[in-house]
């Protein structure tokens, strides 16, 4: 489904992605994990080229996205995002939040994007909040919200960008389990996160990266049971 | 008695040889150019504050160069040179002139206001538009720019009011705004503080209300913050 073939991303002069090949197959739920300024946030936002990679392809469903003539705005229908800081729009409720974009694209009329809105409120008990904003609601109702946005577009593959880092602690479990059920449900997922016990139970692969290099992945029992770079060794020891 | 004397000069500057009307001529003249600077001064300080953070070097430095130079010379200068060079040729009535050139010199102003507050919505706003697919023009249509306009109309009503006071140096082009009207009474009628106390009043009122009128505009636009 998505095809990343020698991927490379420089800040100026400081290279934070270096020669990354991978791809990721639908229905899979790859989770990558990683110290901080590993490049796996950069990763992930080039996936839906919100960063412009330096060189190397990236290709989805088939098309090379990279290219030009390529219209980003139609591959990026088919891929949500889910970010740290929610990102939700503090000026529209969260029916809007919800059914803009929809509605601005011309996917669907106000009323049908309404009535999926609703639906999906529904589903993770936030129906009576719809004429809320969201400042009036807290940090994991947000989260929720914001993926619930991204799932309005009917996406192929979910792209999350640490979903939870920005949550208080009581607040992290609905968003994750929120995003379990989606996992269970079949949807493409890939997750940038420091939650090892949801990589752990939900990835169908792990990532580790760092210094800009995916230096290994496993299944997550081989991953975390046995594994075999001394770098992510010492990173598991400091994180479990 | 004192308060006769005070009314017969009230009389005399205000009432009297249907003064009123003048005067109301002068509200009528700066309002109109107010009214109309404003309009022209929106729309390109808009048009300027998207150029400023275009990715054009081009637009860029275009709109760096206007911000500059007008904001860098005196109004009234400003003022005199579009009457007496850039508009003497086209024989124009001089209150368009005015609401040209105000507008002009407002919009210098406008950008950066406007600039300021679209670069003041986090970057997470347009990245969250985009990530849903969304133009960047549609993100700045529908999330952007309304955000922006939250966030920039007390600055933005501030720059409305120091307009309504500046048009008073309209006199410099012989146009009968309400400074120079009230500038005429006192020549015609040697007495200096009716009129021009009387023009104060008026200007601090005309201020006054503009202020009122935003506040409960920014009022009306707050309801999504309550917490």
């Amino acid at each position: 489904m998505i095809e990343v073939k020698n991927l490379y991303k420089d800040f100026g002069s400081i290279k934070v992605l270096k020669d990354i090949s991978e791809t990721i197959e639908k229905g899979e739920k790859v989770v990558i994990v990683g110290p901080s300024g590993s490049g796996k946030s950069t990763f992930l936002r080039c996936l839906n080229l919100l960063e412009q990679p330096t060189g190397g392809e990236i290709w989805f469903e088939g098309q090379m996205i990279t290219g030009k003539g390529c219209n980003i705005n139609h591959i990026r229908r088919k891929m949500g995002m889910v970010f740290q800081q929610f990102n939700l729009f503090p000026h529209l409720t969260v029916l809007d939040n919800i059914t803009l974009a929809p509605v601005k694209q011309k996917l669907k009329t106000k009323e049908e994007a309404r009535q999926t809105a609703m639906k999906l409120l529904e589903r993770i008990g936030l129906a009576e909040k719809a004429g809320a904003y969201p400042a009036q609601l807290s940090g994991g109702q947000q989260q929720r919200i914001a993926i619930v946005r991204a799932l309005a577009m009917e996406p192929d593959v979910m792209l999350f960008d640490e979903p939870t880092s920005a949550l208080d602690p009581e607040m992290v479990g609905e968003v994750l389990s929120l995003m379990t059920d989606l996992a269970h449900e079949g949807m493409t997922m890939v997750v940038v996160t420091h939650e090892m016990g949801f990589a752990r139970e939900v990835a169908t692969r792990v990532l580790f990266m760092d210094e800009g290099r995916i230096l290994e992945q496993a299944p997550p029992a081989e991953f975390f049971g046995s594994p075999k770079n001394p770098r992510l060794q010492d990173f598991l020891s400091k994180v479990l | 008695m004192w308060w006769q004397q005070l009314w017969e000069q009230i009389y005399t500057c205000l009432i009297d040889k249907d003064r009123w009307k003048l005067i109301l001529e002068g509200m009528g003249n700066t309002i109109i150019i107010a009214l109309g600077a404003v309009l022209i001064g929106t729309v390109i300080g808009a048009a300027m504050a998207l150029m400023r953070i275009s990715k054009s070097r081009l637009l860029r430095g275009l709109s760096l160069v206007y911000i500059t130079v007008i904001r860098g010379v005196p109004v009234v200068t400003q003022l005199l040179i579009f009457s007496f060079v850039v508009f003497a040729p086209l024989g124009w009535n001089k209150l368009h002139i005015a609401i040209v050139a105000f507008g002009i010199n407002s919009g210098a102003y406008c950008a950066e206001i406007f600039r300021a507050g679209i670069q003041g919505v986090s970057a997470g706003q347009m990245e969250a538009g985009r990530s849903l697919g969304l133009s960047k023009a549609q993100t700045m249509v529908s999330i952007i720019i309304p955000q922006a306009f939250r966030a920039v109309l007390p600055t933005y009503t501030n720059e409305f009011v120091v307009l309504v006071k500046e048009t008073s140096v309209a006199g410099y082009i012989a146009i009968r705004d309400l400074t120079k009207v009230g500038d005429a009474i006192r020549n015609a009628t040697y007495n200096a503080w009716i009129p021009l106390f009387a023009v104060a009043i008026i200007y601090l009122i005309m201020t006054l209300g503009l202020s009122r009128l935003f506040a409960v505009l920014e009022r009306r636009l707050a309801r999504s913050d309550r917490g």
